[in-house]
C-alpha cells in the first residue's frame, strides 16, 4: 500500500479541533473543514451544518489533486496554497503536514491576509499533531495492537449490513 | 486507504468503478443512487461535460450501517473512460480501497475494455498498488444488448485472475447492487485483516 490507513484517534481529535476551533475565531472565518487528501472529512467547525460537508470534502480533495497534477506538469512539487474568490464567500485552501488539506471559508469580514498569516501558525501546529497521528499509528501496527475495531467482525457482521 | 475515525466512530472506505467509455459507471451510481434511502446517501456529484460524459468524477457517498459500534460509509467514485482522461484518472484512484471493473459486453467493445483494464493495472501501480492484492471484482455490463458475448468469452479475455465477477444491465438495474455489496464486503474482509 502506498499509504497506511489515516486513524484518527479521540486525543488527537480533539487537539486538531482546539487548534482550527482557535483558527476559526483568530481568522475571523466562517467555517473550517479538515479534509484528508483522499476526499474523507476529518473536522470541521463553524457553520458546518450549512454545508453539504461531505460534497465539500471530496471536491477538495479533487481540487488538490487536479491542481496537484497541474504542479507536477510544470515541474513543482505541488501547490501548496488555493485561494478561490467569490462574490460573497472566499475559500482558502491550504496542504498541511503533506497530507491533509485546511479549507477556510471566509467573507469581507476578514481578509486575504489575515487568513493567510493565521492558517500558517495553525499549519504547524497541525503538522506537529498529525505527525504524532502517524507515530502513534505505525506504534500500534509494530505492536500488533488489537484494538482495531474490525479485528474481531465475523462475516455474519457483514451479511448484516445488507440484509 | 480507508479512515478510521475512533472519535465519531466511522469507518470510510472508497470503491473506485472503473472502465472504458461508455461502459455504464456513472449508470451504476445512478442506479445506486436512485434506489438507496434517502437517509443512507448524500449528494450524487457529477462532473460532467454537456453531453454528460464524465470529464472528472462522479461522486456517491453510501453510509451501510454499523459494525461493532462504527458507522461504515462507502465513498463510490467513477473514473472518465475516455482514453484522453487518463491524467485525471490516475487522480481517483488515489487511495483507493476497492475497485469494480465495469466491462461493456459488446463484441465491438472487447479491445477498449482490455485496453482499460491494462491502464487500470498500469496506473493502480504507478500509485504503489497492485490490482492482485486489491478488492477487485468485474461487471460485465450490458447483458440486455443484442450482439454481446458470451461470459466465458468475457472471462477469457478480462478475468485472468478469476476475482468475482457479476452479469448486469446498469440500466434496468440488474446486477448493481449486487456488483456493490460485493466489493463492498471483500473490502470490509480486508479490514478485518487489519492491512
Amino acid at each position: 500500500m502506498s499509504n497506511p490507513t489515516l486513524v484518527m484517534y479521540d486525543e488527537e481529535f480533539q487537539e486538531v479541533n482546539e487548534v482550527i476551533g482557535r483558527l476559526l475565531k483568530e481568522a475571523n472565518a466562517k467555517v473550517i473543514f479538515l479534509v484528508d487528501k483522499n476526499g474523507q472529512l476529518i473536522s470541521g467547525v463553524g457553520e458546518t451544518e450549512r454545508f453539504d460537508t461531505t460534497s465539500l470534502a471530496s471536491l477538495t480533495a479533487g481540487n488538490i489533486a487536479a491542481t496537484g497534477g497541474l504542479a507536477k506538469l510544470i515541474g513543482e512539487k505541488e501547490f501548496s496554497i488555493l485561494f478561490h474568490e467569490g462574490e460573497k464567500d472566499n475559500l482558502h485552501i491550504s496542504i498541511v503536514g503533506g497530507r491533509v488539506i485546511l479549507v477556510v471559508l471566509f467573507d469581507n469580514r476578514s481578509s486575504l491576509g489575515l487568513v493567510r498569516l493565521r492558517v500558517k501558525k495553525s499549519s504547524e501546529e497541525l503538522s506537529a499533531i498529525f505527525e504524532k497521528l502517524m507515530k502513534k499509528s505505525e506504534e500500534r501496527e509494530r505492536r500488533g495492537s488489537s484494538d482495531f475495531p474490525f479485528a474481531e467482525i465475523t462475516d455474519d457482521d457483514i451479511d448484516n449490513l445488507f440484509s | 486507504m480507508s479512515f478510521i475515525n475512533y472519535a465519531s466512530r466511522e469507518i470510510n472506505c472508497k470503491i473506485v468503478y472503473y472502465g472504458p467509455g461508455l461502459c455504464g459507471k456513472t449508470t451504476n451510481l445512478q442506479f445506486i443512487y436512485q434506489k438507496t434511502a434517502p437517509d443512507a446517501k448524500g449528494k450524487m456529484i457529477s462532473l460532467a461535460t454537456e453531453t454528460e460524459r464524465t470529464l472528472f468524477f462522479d461522486f456517491l457517498p453510501l453510509s451501510l450501517g454499523e459494525i461493532r459500534g462504527f458507522k461504515t460509509r462507502f465513498h463510490l467514485y467513477t473514473v472518465p473512460g475516455q482514453v484522453f482522461y487518463d491524467a485525471s484518472r490516475k487522480l481517483i484512484l488515489k487511495g483507493v480501497d476497492g475497485v469494480v471493473f465495469v466491462a461493456d459486453s459488446q463484441e465491438e467493445r472487447i479491445d477498449a475494455n482490455i485496453e482499460s483494464l491494462e491502464n487500470l493495472r498500469i496506473n493502480l501501480n504507478e500509485q504503489g498498488y497492485d490490482l492482485d492484492k486489491l478488492p477487485y471484482i468485474i461487471q460485465y455490463n450490458k447483458r440486455d444488448l443484442p450482439g454481446t458475448m458470451t461470459v466465458e468469452e468475457l472471462r477469457r479475455e478480462l478475468n485472468t485472475t478469476n476475482v468475482p465477477e457479476y452479469e448486469a444491465c446498469a440500466t434496468t438495474g440488474e446486477g448493481v447492487f449486487e456488483t456493490l455489496k460485493a466489493v463492498a464486503k471483500l473490502i470490509l474482509i480486508d479490514l478485518k485483516k487489519g492491512k
